[in-house]
């Protein structure tokens, strides 16, 4: 009971606060903008052709109606609640007919798979490379990780991502150049070898720069673990230094990373847009640069609004696994 | 304050490389103010040429002179990054001192916005923003709004130091002989935060950098400005690589990588310092 109260429902308030952050947010952006996407609108579209005037004011209004910029502020600010919660996120600019939500429903899995799946090599990566280099600080092979991962870090995503597509596309093509995919959908080798085949570029800058952030998070809470007492009994009582590492070290050094990895989603979604702008990769990120192209703003704040949601939601899954992990908050 | 640069220097390897990495990005910044091209000046080189000795970095398509570039580039971007942490360590280090000092119900409400604010994801947000202004954004602006929406894990750090100041006694101290609550935090508290400002304003460098460089190569910059993303942009508009003229892109990219390195050093350099734990190391050592 006291779990629920004290852990679980405070995280749960905290989501819901998000969200209403993230919501008002995507709605005030545009309208505190000198920009009236409205006009751009119009200019777009009365570009190749002449309008009559009375064709102009109805196109006006019509697309009034369809931003929802109808009434003053606060109904529309309601009127934005109702067709968020409605999951109707308006037409998209540059695919008229098309709406946001359709586009975004097709993108979002290319994007959670590739995220996912790297978010899960990165983590592990970095924590047992991170527990390994902590414990066996002096090795030569932990120094070198160490040094290459710490140079990695604080790199761009960016910059990191187009090296490599500069080195493996480019220079030495192995490697698609865009993609996501060849041939239909199905469940057969050669689809999801040609998955594994366009995913890996991505997959792999995005896991570089993950795992450097682990790794060096993980370090330096292994190499505290080591000088406590039970790793010192440990080794007195000659327990082979791999089950020392693997069984006690990384094990305790586990808990902290899990409550932060909550936090960093947000980081890691980040270089996943980014990872798929450089790569041409078929997911939001993709969409993403597509929308600012073409100025499609309706797409822009769909894909905003969303990864508030789903990052705020992601990061509250993560949260409320903890106490399945570590017995002292389940026991409080 | 200079015998600390000092001992910095000589005793730990990553200050050092980093600092001097450093210079070498401020000279290359201030050797802007020296340049015999205009930063928009276009056609003024042979087009597309390779490095040479009479052009170090080659020229580009557009027949600029890349290594000129290069210097307005670092300066542009050095400057979106610095207003960009002013902005964001000082709204961070306000609520942090606001909310470690009055605690109670002002530290929940604060606390709460500043957890909020960590997990909603600064890029889309970012880039929703920029799109709105796009054609009317400028460096000034670019830095303001990197600064705006990087406050709050600084604030979260701030405030953990000042609750743990708060329960030292010349703060009782300070507050028994009459000192209103600001001139306490001010006065006393402010200037133990001074070495973490220190430590955090590099790595709010690092954030400031990589988000200029992503937000321009999305062309939602300011696509006018020389800075090290819109040189990359202009670049892949351009086709470099396809066409085979790496330089253009080269100088842009090593650069970045250069300054952040080098800022990333200096940092690990300044933490490993104010870490007590290795002071104490270094005590022993010394002793």
């Amino acid at each position: 009971m006291t779990l629920l109260k004290e852990y679980i429902v405070p995280r749960l308030i905290q989501w819901a606060i998000v969200i209403f952050i993230g919501v008002s947010l995507t709605f005030l952006i545009p309208r505190m903008s000198p920009i009236n996407p409205i006009d751009q609108a119009m200019g777009r579209l009365t570009a190749f052709q002449t309008l009559s005037p009375e064709a102009t004011l109805a196109l006006r209004q019509s697309l009034m109606d369809l931003y929802g910029l109808e009434g003053n502020l606060l109904t529309q600010y309601l009127n934005f609640w109702g067709r968020v919660l409605r999951g109707d996120l308006g037409p998209s600019f540059s695919a008229f007919p098309t709406t946001v939500a359709d586009m975004i429903g097709s993108g979002i899995w290319w994007t959670i798979g590739l995220l996912g799946l790297s978010t899960i090599i990165a983590w592990t990566l970095g924590l047992v490379l991170g527990g390994l280099a902590g414990y066996f600080p002096d090795r030569w092979w932990s120094k070198a990780v160490e040094n290459t991962l710490v140079s990695i870090y604080p790199i761009p995503y960016y910059i990191v991502a187009f090296i490599l597509l500069m080195l493996f596309t480019y220079y030495l093509p192995i490697f698609p150049l865009v993609g996501g995919s060849r041939g239909t959908a199905s469940f057969s080798w050669s689809y999801i070898g040609s998955l594994v085949y366009y995913g890996f570029l991505p997959a792999l800058s995005l896991v570089i720069g993950a795992t450097a952030f682990r790794f060096i998070m993980s370090k330096a809470l292994a190499s505290t673990e080591r000088s406590s007492d039970y790793v010192r009994f440990a080794e007195i009582a000659a327990l082979p230094k791999r089950r020392i590492v693997f069984r006690y070290v990384i094990r305790n050094t586990m808990l902290p990373q899990v409550t932060d990895l909550a936090l960093s989603l947000a980081a890691i979604f980040e270089g996943a847009l980014i990872t798929e702008v450089v790569f041409g990769y078929p997911g939001l990120g993709y969409l993403l640069l597509n929308a600012i192209n073409a100025s499609d703003y309706n797409m822009i704040m769909g894909i905003t609004l969303l990864s508030i949601v789903g990052i705020a939601t992601a990061s509250l899954l993560v949260d409320l696994c903890y106490p399945l992990i570590d017995p002292r908050v389940r026991y409080r | 304050m200079l015998t600390t640069i000092r001992d910095l220097f000589r005793y730990n390897s990553a200050f050092r490389y980093g600092s001097l990495i450093l210079v070498v990005v401020f000279i290359l910044a201030g050797l802007s103010f020296f340049s015999p091209y205009a930063p928009e000046a276009r056609r003024v080189v042979p087009r597309a040429a390779p490095p040479s000795l009479e052009h170090w970095f080659g020229t580009t398509s557009q027949g600029q002179d890349v290594f000129w570039m290069l210097t307005f580039a670092v300066r542009n971007t050095l400057i979106v990054a610095g207003l960009a942490v002013i902005i964001g360590r000082g709204i961070g280090v306000m609520i942090g001192m606001i909310s470690g000092y009055l605690g109670g119900r002002w530290d929940r409400f604060l606390s709460g916005l500043v957890d909020s604010f960590i997990v909603i994801p600064r890029l889309p947000l970012l880039i929703l923003i920029a799109a709105m202004l796009r054609g009317h954004m400028t460096l000034v602006a670019l830095g303001v709004m990197i600064g705006l929406l990087d406050w709050a894990i600084p604030s979260k750090r701030y405030r953990s130091q000042v609750l743990s100041l708060r329960e030292r006694e010349f703060t009782n101290t300070a507050v028994f002989s009459g000192m209103r609550s600001v001139k306490v935090v001010v006065r006393e508290h402010l200037p133990f935060l001074i070495p973490f400002l220190l430590a955090d304003v590099v790595s709010g460098f690092l954030f400031a950098i990589g988000l200029e460089v992503t937000l321009s190569v999305l062309g939602l910059g300011d696509m006018n400005a020389q800075s090290l993303g819109t040189m990359i942009y202009w670049g892949n508009y351009y086709q470099s690589l396809l066409a085979n003229r790496v330089w253009v892109l080269a100088a842009p990219i090593a650069a970045a990588v250069l300054i952040v390195v080098g800022f990333y050093l200096a940092s690990v350099g300044l933490t490993a310092y104010l870490d007590p734990r290795t002071r104490l190391a270094r005590l022993q050592a010394k002793g």
